[in-house]
């Protein structure tokens, strides 16, 4: 891995936080590596001076207030918004070099749900980026898709007209479409909004044997509660980045109050979460 | 007086009728061009319109349209004549300028897409009517042609626009058929579509130069005004008659050269009247005609589904009632009079009758002349025992699963038996423990029961059908 020196002299000056988690592994090892990354809409930053590094193999939270830039981390990963510094690497590449290595859940509210397709061409979907440009998808593409949408238990639904699907289903077919892309990153924008908490727990089980297959997963979380006990590790984000650690470090009352910046509500969620880990 | 009004409606018919045949003889050559050029206008719009309408970007096809106008006119002043390679540059480049300056007012100003849309529109279409009004006040020059932009006339078409158009549509049909899972893809979701690698801007760009040149070729025959609905209906129409997009856009394509063509004739018919209203209007009759009768979208099957429902759900009724009383005979006698009948049901005895003639019709029971009473086929029995078990096995599911107090199920039952598939029943009674009284302590009726019920009788019965009809 040939890396420009320029990044390898920024790198060395970053600060200790950001590398704690992956020192000792070579840059092709290090699934996503963020450096100084501001990004802003009409001249507002929304991610201001953001700085990471994931190890691989883990389940991470990304939580945080809404606006917090979430979903904006999450484009911002894969390339999609224009950034006003910094860079973002996949597996030690720029990030649009190694986007066939990640896999990508967006918000479910970002599509239009009426669109003319069914279950399968939108699972279909994700195999596009295997076959590139002119190739149709075969009957290895085809026996992927249904197994992926076997694995989230939607295989029953694979004829049907997307908007005929509940809200937890349709997030399934997203989540189905993710995992036909076979990639080894996964990026998902609150992949439990409007699941009922069976599925819920079904989601998390495939996300636990997609990590036991050395697969990293960054999930935008909303759930306080649940966020303790899903994820190995969490991001705490608000514009910044206020934490970033194993769970049982970073879960603590005084860190979340500075992201969520002493909203009561909340804060009593929270502060029930933390007396709940300690008894 | 009457006469020769009688003269003038008949001296109409027959030129109408002329000018029909004419057109299906393909004779004239310019009515050859502008029913290719019709055609091929239509196959375009209909490819690119599906796209359009899915993607929610209607308005974009009628900005488009509009911005052309200034662009046909600079490719008329350009050497003063009706050159069809220059207004197709003209026009195209007003077009994509148009385009280009709306993404710059949403993209620098907080101005909203539709009103960044509708300036542009409004502010080249002016600019194009006050160039096209000076080129036609020009003492010099052959300016005839430039005023069927506006309204579109086919029969203005010459081979070399048909040549341009073909090479268009064929660009478009190429592109589309290569680039489709791509295009389907950019047009669903465009941020997952950049995550596999498909080059969105790219296929953006590309998509409003095609938009561009089909709006150009289609300018002649339909005119600026109206392209856009080419445009739109097209693929509105096609939209209500599948959820799938490949099929949409294929029934796109046959609306939009079906209307373009009917528009051509219609034209042909009233002695070259302008084209693009007809073409249109065409284009609408499609839409209202899928409108009605498209399946599952359309309103009339829908309305049909509704009503054979509620159909089904009173013979369902019915037939429950008849069995109720056969039951409580303990299977006896054969026969319900409408007496019996209308009592249980509580309702007069003509809707008694009423009902028990939907039931014959759907060959659920036989009526025997002279006996007012109602007899049930094989047929018949079956769905009455069906529909029993359903009511019977829910009832027990809700007191027995789900603890209501016995008391208050029946309601419920009344509406769920209609709608309990077999997966349902099946699920139902491995959870009940294939229980065999409801709560009421009536016996649910099982399958291997279900024609055997009246066993006893049937050797008594004449009949090929036992206990359907008495002799
Ligand atoms: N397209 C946009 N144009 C302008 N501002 C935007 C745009 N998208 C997001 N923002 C702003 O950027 C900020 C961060 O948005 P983002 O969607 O990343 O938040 P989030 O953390 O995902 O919030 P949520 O929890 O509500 O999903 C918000 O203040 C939002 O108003
Ligand atoms: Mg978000």
């Amino acid at each position: 891995m040939t890396s420009d020196p320029n990044i390898e002299a920024v790198r060395s000056s970053s600060g200790p936080l950001s590398m704690r988690w992956t020192q000792g592994l070579s840059d092709a090892e290090i699934p996503l590596e963020i450096h100084d990354l501001t990004v802003a809409y009409h001249h507002k930053p929304v991610l201001y001076g953001v700085d990471l590094a994931i190890p691989p193999g883990k389940l991470i939270g990304v939580i945080g207030p809404n606006g917090a830039g979430k979903s904006t981390l999450i484009k911002s990963i894969m390339g999609l918004l224009p950034t006003d510094s910094g860079w973002v690497r996949l597996f030690g590449k720029p990030n649009k070099k190694n986007l066939g290595r990640v896999g990508y859940v967006p918000q479910r509210e970002s599509v239009d749900w009426d669109f003319p397709v069914n279950v399968m061409d939108v699972v279909m979907m994700g195999r596009y980026g295997k076959l590139g440009l002119f190739r149709r998808p075969g009957k290895k593409d085809r026996s992927i898709a249904a197994a992926c949408l076997e694995k989230v238990h939607m295989m029953p639904f694979a004829d049907r007209q997307i908007a005929n699907l509940s809200g937890g289903q349709q997030q399934r077919v997203f989540l189905a479409r993710a995992l036909a892309q076979e990639s080894d990153l996964y990026l998902m924008d609150e992949p439990f909004a409007g699941v009922d908490a069976a599925t819920e727990s079904s989601i998390i089980d495939l996300l636990h044997t997609l990590r036991k297959e050395g697969k990293t997963i960054l999930v935008v979380h909303h759930d306080l509660p649940t966020a303790r006990n899903y994820f190995d590790m969490l991001i705490l984000l608000n514009m910044r980045v206020v934490d970033f650690g194993p769970t049982k470090e970073v879960f603590t009352y005084e860190k979340l109050q500075k992201t969520y910046g002493g909203r009561l509500t909340i804060l009593s969620e929270v502060a029930d979460a933390v007396r709940q880990t300690k008894a | 007086m009457q006469v020769q009004a009688g003269r003038i409606g008949e001296i109409t018919e027959i030129t109408a009728w002329d000018q029909a045949l004419r057109f299906f003889s393909f004779k004239d050559p310019a009515l050859r061009y502008a029913l290719a050029g019709a055609i091929l206008l239509g196959l375009n719009c209909g490819l690119l319109g599906s796209f359009l309408v899915v993607r929610k970007l209607s308005l974009v096809g009628d900005t488009i349209s509009h911005a052309v106008l200034p662009g046909v006119a600079a490719g008329f002043l350009w050497n003063m004549e009706k050159d069809p390679l220059a207004i197709f540059v003209g026009a195209t480049m007003a077009g994509l300028l148009g385009s280009f300056m709306v993404s710059r007012l949403t993209a620098t100003t907080k101005l909203k897409e539709d009103t960044a849309l509708g300036m542009v529109l409004a502010g080249f279409f002016g600019l194009g009517i006050c160039l096209v009004t000076m080129i036609q006040r020009l003492p010099t020059g052959n300016k005839s042609g430039i005023d069927k932009f506006l309204f579109g006339q086919a029969a203005s078409l010459g081979g070399s626009d048909i040549y341009l158009m073909a090479s268009v549509a064929f660009l478009t049909f190429g592109l589309v058929w290569i680039f489709y899972k791509e295009l389907l893809t950019v047009s669903f979701d465009a941020g997952f579509a950049h995550c596999v690698k498909i080059p969105v801007s790219w296929f953006h760009h590309g998509f409003m130069l095609l938009l561009a040149f089909s709006v150009v070729i289609a300018l002649q025959a339909v005119g600026v005004v109206l392209v856009s609905a080419m445009l739109i209906t097209p693929a509105a129409t096609a939209y209500l008659m599948t959820d799938r997009l490949h099929r949409m856009v294929f029934f796109a394509c046959l609306a939009g050269m079906l209307a373009g063509a009917m528009g051509a004739f219609f034209s042909f018919l009233g002695h070259q009247l302008p084209t693009g209203p007809f073409m249109v209007l065409s284009a609408a009759a499609l839409f209202v005609f899928a409108f009605f009768l498209a399946p599952r979208h359309g309103i009339i099957l829908r309305w049909w589904a509704r009503r054979s429902r509620s159909g089904r759900v009173r013979r369902e009724n019915t037939l429950k009632a008849v069995f109720h009383a056969l039951e409580q005979d303990g299977f006896r006698r054969e026969g319900v009079t409408f007496m019996t009948l209308s009592k249980l049901r509580r309702q007069t005895l003509e809707e008694t009758e009423t009902a028990s003639q939907e039931l014959r019709q759907a060959g659920f029971a036989t009526l025997p002349p002279g006996e007012k009473a109602v007899y049930l086929t094989p047929e018949g029995m079956r769905r009455a025992q069906t529909i029993v078990r359903n009511h019977r096995l829910w009832e027990l599911y809700l007191t027995d699963a789900a603890n209501y107090p016995p008391d208050h199920v029946h309601d419920d039952a009344e509406e769920i038996e209609h709608v309990l598939g077999e997966d349902l029943v099946r699920q139902l009674e491995r959870q009940l423990n294939f229980a065999d009284h409801d709560p009421h302590g009536k016996p649910i009726p099982t399958p291997e029961q279900m024609v055997s019920l009246h066993g006893q009788d049937k050797s008594a019965s004449t009949g090929s059908l036992g206990y359907a009809k008495p002799s």
